[in-house]
């Protein structure tokens, strides 16, 4: 990732929810974007901090947030210079498959001082050329991000997360990350198989241009089934398919999404539905089922799975 | 075969009677026999010797004098630092974000900068071999007083270790039998990408939780990624706001973590203290919640089977009485006591003989004693299943890696015996003998050592920052790896060195390990202990049993 140092988690969901509340304490302040993964809300209840909602993607909400924090640090000047401000999001958000608008959020960093932490699960060794993250793909300087936070349990296939940025920032969760020193260490044999994963990466840069062409190519088979609609960018290898309109009760819509998802099960497609705990999260996205692509699905089979699922779906829905 | 105190294996297979349940008073449960209970007779007839001694008081000021001592220093080097006299090794902030709020307070990391910085070397040694009973350990060396380290290349072999958690010794390097691990490494790959709800659900994820309820005696069991998240991410699923917690004092970090999750009210009861875990309950059940009165939804006690820091085991028996009594639950976590106490190393509930339906939930981890990583919550099959579905693991973290799942289930059918022989049965009694020879021999030698005669933990207590540090620094020397750990891991003035016994430890290893720290005691003096030794010579030294004439 080209950054002084990293640390390496056992588990991915600890990676972040513990990476967090070693930085922000209480009474600091976290701006979060809404569609933000249950991981990073477990991060921020454990660290009693204030947070702030901003809606998703939406920078404009986030500059008035960031405002009116700011006439508040001018009531109260002694407090101000020691709350920290925190901007946490995700580079492809995994609840929506929409990336994050990471320019603008510098800039926003650089006028109203606040750090970015980036957590990267779903984009690292996805985005940008060699597979560096949303930071290579829009070109910004690396050190610009305060953390980058990131689980090997998707692209890398082992299990796992790391946390890497500069020593200043990194060496700190040596003592204080929970899930790091109060863990048992990642077993070699997984450890072994993430490095060889990264040499792969290292050595074929070739294969994240194939991957987004795959991505671009599923998403356009996708768009013209009736009845549901695609959500999430061209370039992302997760996407999600909603039901156009809902029923009105969301327990007929899992149904209905569980009728497609078993009927393509039976013709040879595995899908399946995202999953939520209802009654914790703060900010319930709709039902939907996900649509994961890889490198070695060949192009036969993504043409067949498209038009399977809008085979499916058309018995279904109408 | 001999039978060891539970018939839990006659000739390799296991006796499954559920529907015979009283055979003349005697009772069948998986095997495991259960003799009849009369008046007045519990089970439990083994005495439970705890001691957590006290220091001389010397010993206390002159730790609190060296950590002044510490402190003054650090501010006169953190002044020098700042005024620039002093070249700053530290890494700082980048020159674009000085104008931001720091993101350090300066105090946080006063103790890491000043104190923990000159002893650095003794964590964080990296090792470059499977974690057995001896290990290679990589030579580092640093140029600049600890703030940055150089691997010189060389390796230092053949380590006793007496720190990693090894209890059965099966965290070993690549053997014949580990070759079940490989195929399924080759049929199933390493990464599940997926969580257990979604895509993430492996039949091997089956086999081991039938094979953890068949282990445990209870109905059924789920297995997590992570034992840290196991605990963190279940407890807020089991309890929730306008229930209490009721937890000990030295509770693990991840229950800790786990219990403010869950939005419940927490109270904190004395280190393995009966009557303030009483006193606690008759007030809640009197009282109720603290403003509007109403009862408490529930009522659940974490412990711990033994204590990591500490080496006490749990006092089972009084905890299931007083649980029954005011009609709490119980929640134990066994991360060190699963596979190495009790007859067969089913855990603390058999090292007191006590009935596995008693303890609501238990939760254990893979790590210590299974030689793999992992956790798992057992228990009533409904509250299983509840954990399913509501369990935040389930929904949104990934499951267990297959190779690391198999792992599991070949050591366990080891332990259970259920491969056919009774390697598991003895590497459990090795276990133990080691362990009582290595406690009592070091009582004896005059240390003070915390925690329970039974328990394969054993801390011995330094209390001096710079002794732990000598301490950890001269027996590396000696190829001996043990771990330290000071504050604030443990209370200030009680810095202590923790070993961990294991089965794969031989009596020759253990003899080298007690001469080299006899030596080191003397040297550093640092045996406390005010226990008069036993006149009578162990059994173990003599070499013939008849009287002299």
């Amino acid at each position: 990732m080209k950054t002084e140092e990293a640390i390496i988690y056992s588990y991915g969901f600890a990676t972040i929810a513990s990476a967090i509340p070693a930085y922000s304490k209480r009474g600091d302040i976290v701006f979060v974007d809404k569609a933000a993964c249950f991981a990073i809300q477990k991060g921020l209840q454990a660290s009693r901090s204030d947070i702030k909602l901003f809606n998703h993607n939406d920078m404009d909400d986030l500059e008035r947030l960031l405002k009116e924090q700011e006439i508040e640090d001018q009531k109260n000047p002694r407090k101000a210079r020691v709350t920290r401000r925190f901007i946490i999001v995700e580079g492809l958000y995994m609840n929506t498959g929409t990336v994050c608008p990471l320019p603008e959020l510098v800039k926003l960093k650089y006028k109203y001082k606040a750090r970015i932490f980036l957590e990267e699960s779903l984009s690292f060794g996805v985005l940008g050329e060699h597979g560096r993250g949303v930071t290579e793909h829009f070109g910004i300087n690396i050190d610009d991000i305060d953390l980058i936070s990131a689980n090997m349990e998707n692209s890398l296939a082992s299990i796992g997360g790391f946390c890497c940025g500069r020593s200043f920032v990194i060496d700190h969760q040596r003592l204080s990350g929970q899930g790091y020193c109060f863990s048992a260490s990642l077993p070699p044999l997984l450890a072994a198989a993430a490095i060889e994963a990264l040499n792969i990466m290292e050595e074929n840069p070739g294969i994240f241009a194939v991957l987004k062409e795959k991505c671009k190519r599923i998403h356009k088979a996708l768009q013209g089934i009736p009845g549901l609609k695609v959500v999430g960018e061209s370039i992302s290898p997760a996407l999600h398919l909603q039901l156009e309109e809902t029923t009105g009760c969301r327990e007929r819509d899992v149904k209905l999404l569980q009728e497609i998802v078993n009927q393509c099960m039976d013709r040879g497609i595995a899908l399946t539905q995202a999953r939520y705990l209802e009654k914790e999260e703060k900010y319930l996205p709709p039902p939907s089922i996900r649509v994961v692509v890889t490198v070695e699905q060949t192009e036969e089979e993504l043409e067949k799975a498209a038009s399977t699922i809008s085979e499916v779906a058309q018995t279904v829905l109408l | 075969m001999a039978d060891p105190g539970g018939g839990a294996v006659c000739n390799g297979t296991l006796h499954n009677q559920r529907a015979a349940d009283c055979h003349g008073g005697n009772c069948w449960k998986n095997g495991v026999v259960k003799e009849a209970q009369q008046n007045g007779n519990s089970n439990f007839c083994k005495p439970f010797v705890e001691s957590f001694e006290e220091a001389p008081l010397h010993v206390m000021v002159f730790t609190y004098l060296g950590y002044g001592i510490g402190t003054l220093f650090g501010y006169l080097r953190d002044f020098l630092r700042n005024s620039g006299i002093e070249k700053c090794n530290a890494a700082v902030e980048r020159e674009e974000q000085k104008d931001f709020v720091p993101l350090y307070q300066n105090f946080e990391n006063f103790y890491t900068r000043n104190l923990y910085m000159r002893i650095r070397d003794n964590w964080n040694r990296p090792i470059c071999s499977a974690p057995g009973a001896v290990f290679d350990v990589m030579e580092r060396v640093t140029d600049d007083y600890n703030w940055t380290f150089r691997f010189t290349g060389r390796v230092i072999k053949d380590v006793i270790n007496m720190g990693s958690y090894n209890f059965l010794g099966l965290a070993a390097k690549y053997d014949e039998s580990m070759s079940t691990v490989k195929e399924v490494l080759e049929t199933y790959g390493l990464g599940v990408g997926s969580t257990r709800q979604e895509m993430g659900t492996l039949d091997k994820h089956k086999e081991l939780e039938d094979l953890v309820a068949k282990f445990l005696n209870v109905e059924d069991a789920m297995v997590f990624g992570m034992g840290f998240a196991t605990n963190s991410m279940n407890i807020p699923a089991l309890v929730g706001k306008g229930c209490l917690i009721l937890s000990d004092e030295l509770n693990h970090a991840s229950l800790v973590l786990g219990a403010r999750l869950s939005g419940a009210t927490i109270r904190i009861f004395k280190h393995n203290n009966m009557q303030s875990l009483e006193k606690l309950l008759r007030d809640a059940v009197i009282y109720g919640q603290p403003r509007t009165r109403r009862a408490w939804r529930k009522i659940l006690i974490l412990v711990e089977g033994i204590y990591s820091m500490e080496g006490s085991i749990v006092c089972l028996p009084d905890i299931v009485a007083l649980k029954k009594k005011y009609k709490a639950y119980l929640y134990i976590d066994e991360a060190h006591s699963i596979g190495s106490v009790g007859p067969t190393g089913r855990g603390v509930v058999e090292f007191f003989g006590m009935d596995p339906r008693d303890i609501d939930v238990f939760m254990g981890t893979f790590t210590k004693s299974f030689g793999a990583a992992g956790g798992y919550i057992a228990g009533r099959k409904d509250l299983v299943d509840y954990l399913r579905t509501y369990s935040h693991s389930a929904a949104y973290a990934t499951s267990m890696s297959p190779p690391v799942a198999e792992q599991i289930i070949r050591v366990m059918k080891l332990i259970m015996g259920l491969d056919g022989t009774t390697k598991g049965l003895q590497k459990i009694q090795q276990l133990a003998k080691n362990t009582r020879y290595f406690r009592q021999r070091l009582s004896k030698m005059g240390f003070i050592v915390y925690g329970n005669e039974e328990s394969p933990v054993v801390p011995l207590l330094l209390y001096m920052p710079a002794k732990v540090a000598a301490f950890a620094r001269h027996l590396l020397k000696r190829k001996i790896g043990v771990v330290v750990v000071g504050f604030p891991a443990t209370p200030l003035a009680e810095a202590r060195a923790r070993f961990c016994v294991s089965a794969a430890h031989t009596r020759e290893m253990l003899d080298t390990v007690l001469e080299a720290l006899d030596e080191m005691g003397d040297l550093l003096d640092v045996k406390y202990s005010r226990n008069r030794k036993s006149a009578r010579p162990e059994l173990y030294d003599e070499m013939s049993f008849e009287l002299e004439d």
